[in-house]
């Protein structure tokens, strides 16, 4: 290729200043590291919504509140002293210990800083499974979502296609990460082979497919009906 | 009357006669009178003839390289729009890790991204040593930085082989995988195996390289980047490789780093994030080494960094071989380290410790890390949180390739179908560490 480029090079960490070049992390202290400055700047601007902040193995967690996650991600990302423009994960843990709550955790790299943040939502089992999406500060929420919604059953609000994405659409069993999801699946090997020998999902076409091809215009008033109140093609 | 003359043509299905010979078909030229004496054959299929079509690329498909099915929405030959579907080789890694002690979970580690299987056992031993608070011993570190780098340059020779073979180069496959063939070669003869190699520990190594390894080691170093330049003289300004590839599935940095892409995608557009530098992990930082970055973001910038990683990869071996120092390749803690068998057979303690360090396995304290490493596709983190027992109440794959893959719908958009496959193949895709 010819030397002028298209793009410029973004240059991580051009905006740490003098900060020293990173090295391996050594010694790494169990509770007692050094907080990322990002946590208080947090504390600081969302009083309310930040509930706690500690350091784990040297990297810093900060658990908001749910209400807030959306405004708080969106000043993380375009505020000039953080910059976290980068989503490592979205995923969720649920503890074998059934009373403590399901969390959410977003990890966070702010390529500019060269920093490392890891956000989590506590939501009790009590309430709704649902946090807002950031799929809309970033893309690559969309299929960590997705994965997220499929294995959990953590509802996204404001993603625009929460689908399942590893288990098939009619998968009825439930949410394989769930701890009361059992290893080998709730129902018999006798059964589970039956439903799954049912699907051939390669026969069918999701009402989103259905609209690309035009061909779903063509079906007859009743067809459509049918399939908008989600019956599948292809049985 | 028009002039009639009779033309033999194949036709392509129909058409033969009974004895299995083309059928001899009269054509008619065009005359005034529009006789036709054969029209056109009846459309069987009529919605085709509307202006998009859709097309089911895989799951089945050599190019897709795994079960990845693509439907894509056609217009004449341009992908108007693409649905990516996965979650065929989908078997609950992570389910089945909170049943498993973390050295049995190194295990299945080698089976999701099946191309970087020592790689991955290095992330997840990493990972998990964070869990405990455990430094590794110099000479760990310096033969996990050769994992490492092997494992990136297998991975880099079957991404070059395959994705020649998509687009429609195969010599430079046959050197790609003889060279691959050589550090298996090398890989079997440290741990013996050669794709699901386990070779990691938790605080160290499953076994230390043998007697003889690093003259193989040596060899491999001195010819490989002999193959590396062939295969660039080969393809580098070759026109059909130029042109099959150029322009194809841009992304803009800004997009690239929004969309969560990493590794040699994600420097192919023009960002210079490499975990080894940005987060360093065995000492990445002490190596001499240069992280290629692209600036058009295309499938011909994608090829440009990984041949550019390739070198970099044998630089980096070669001042791995040079400083690798003597001494123990396990840290010196009980907490995760068996005792020797010959003290396990004849005292006491050591057999009650062995015994349960087999049956119960170590226990972490309660905490969570996440440590990420750069493997041949990306960011791969391994996300363990422990509730102070010896099996992970979570265990969490951060696949680089499942991230590059959703992108897939946004560089497939205006090109045409056969392009999808050389993007499809730039993005170097293992289904396995994308099903999990």
């Amino acid at each position: 290729m010819t030397a002028a480029g298209r793009f410029e090079i973004i240059t991580t960490g051009h905006a740490a200043g003098e900060a020293p070049s990173p090295v391996t992390p050594k010694n790494v202290s169990h509770l007692a590291g050094t907080p990322n400055p990002s946590a208080a700047a947090l504390s600081e601007k969302f009083p309310l919504a930040v509930e706690r902040t500690l350091v784990v193995w040297g990297e810093t967690v900060v658990y908001v509140s749910r209400t807030s996650v959306l405004e708080m991600m969106e000043w993380l990302r375009d505020d000039p002293t953080q910059r976290y423009d980068y989503l490592s994960d979205v995923t969720a843990v649920e503890y074998r210990d059934f009373d403590q709550p399901l969390e959410v955790v977003w990890h966070l790299r702010s390529l500019p800083f060269r920093r490392f943040l890891r956000v989590k939502v506590q939501l009790p089992k009590s309430g709704p499974l649902e946090v807002p999406s950031v799929w809309s500060i970033w893309k690559s929420a969309d299929w960590l979502e997705r994965e997220c919604f499929d294995m959990f059953g953590i509802k996204f609000t404001g993603h625009p296609d929460l689908r399942r994405i590893l288990m098939w659409e009619q998968y009825r069993e439930g949410y394989p990460l769930r701890k009361d999801f059992p290893l080998r699946g709730r129902f018999s090997r006798a059964e589970q082979l039956r439903q799954a020998l049912a699907q051939n999902p390669e026969s069918r076409y999701s009402m989103e497919e259905l609209t690309v091809a035009d061909a779903f215009e063509d079906l007859p008033e009743d067809m459509r009906r049918r399939l908008s109140a989600g019956e599948k093609t292809g049985e | 009357m028009a002039d009639t003359r009779t033309l033999e043509v194949e036709l392509s299905t129909t058409g033969l006669d009974a004895q299995g010979r083309p059928q001899r078909v009269p054509l008619v030229t065009g005359g005034d009178t529009g006789d036709f004496s054969v029209s056109p054959p009846p459309s069987l299929e009529p919605e085709l003839t509307a202006d998009h079509m859709l097309i089911n690329l895989g799951p089945q498909h050599p190019a897709t390289h795994g079960v990845l099915r693509l439907v894509l929405e056609l217009e004449g030959e341009t992908v108007v729009r693409c649905i990516p579907h996965i979650g065929y080789l989908h078997c609950g890694f992570e389910k089945i890790g909170e049943y498993r002690q973390y050295n049995q979970i190194i295990t299945w580690t080698d089976r999701e991204d099946y191309l970087n299987s020592i790689g991955n056992n290095v992330a997840f031993a990493l990972g998990a040593e964070r869990l405990w608070g455990i430094d590794i011993t110099e000479r760990c570190t310096v033969l996990r930085v050769i994992a490492c780098e092997l494992s990136r340059i297998i991975s880099h020779l079957v991404w070059l082989g395959t994705t020649c073979i998509d687009i429609g180069a195969f010599t430079p496959f046959l050197w790609a995988f003889q060279e691959r063939e050589n550090v298996y070669n090398l890989l079997e003869g440290w741990v013996g195996a050669r794709l699901t190699t386990s070779a990691t520990r938790v605080g160290g190594m499953a076994a230390d390289i043998p007697a003889g390894w690093l003259d193989g080691l040596r060899n491999f170093i001195r010819t490989f980047p002999n193959t590396v330049d062939e295969i660039d003289r080969m393809l580098t300004k070759n026109a059909i490789w130029v042109g099959r590839t150029v322009g194809l599935g841009i992304m803009t940095p800004e997009e690239a780093i929004n969309w969560g892409l990493s590794g040699p995608m994600l420097r192919a557009s023009g960002v210079d994030y490499d975990v080894r530098k940005d987060f360093p992990y065995l000492d990445y930082e002490t190596y001499d080494f240069d992280v290629p970055v692209g600036t058009n973001g295309d499938v011909y910038d994608r090829y440009l960094v990984r041949m550019e990683e390739l070198r970099q990869s044998v630089r980096i071996l070669q001042q791995a071989f040079d400083r690798l120092p003597d001494g123990p390749i396990n840290v010196d803690d009980p907490r995760v380290i068996l005792p020797p068998k010959s003290k396990a057979t004849s005292e006491m303690e050591s057999m009650i410790h062995h015994f349960k360090h087999v049956m119960e396995g170590p226990r972490p304290p309660v905490g969570e890390s996440y440590v990420a490493v750069e493997s041949p596709k990306g960011e791969k983190g391994y996300y363990m949180v422990s509730d102070g027992t010896s099996k992970p109440v979570r265990w969490r794959i951060r696949p680089p390739s499942f991230v590059n893959l959703s992108a897939i719908p946004k560089m497939v958009e205006g090109h045409l179908l056969s392009d999808v496959i050389a993007i499809n193949a730039s993005i170097d895709i293992v289904m396995g560490e994308i099903d999990r």
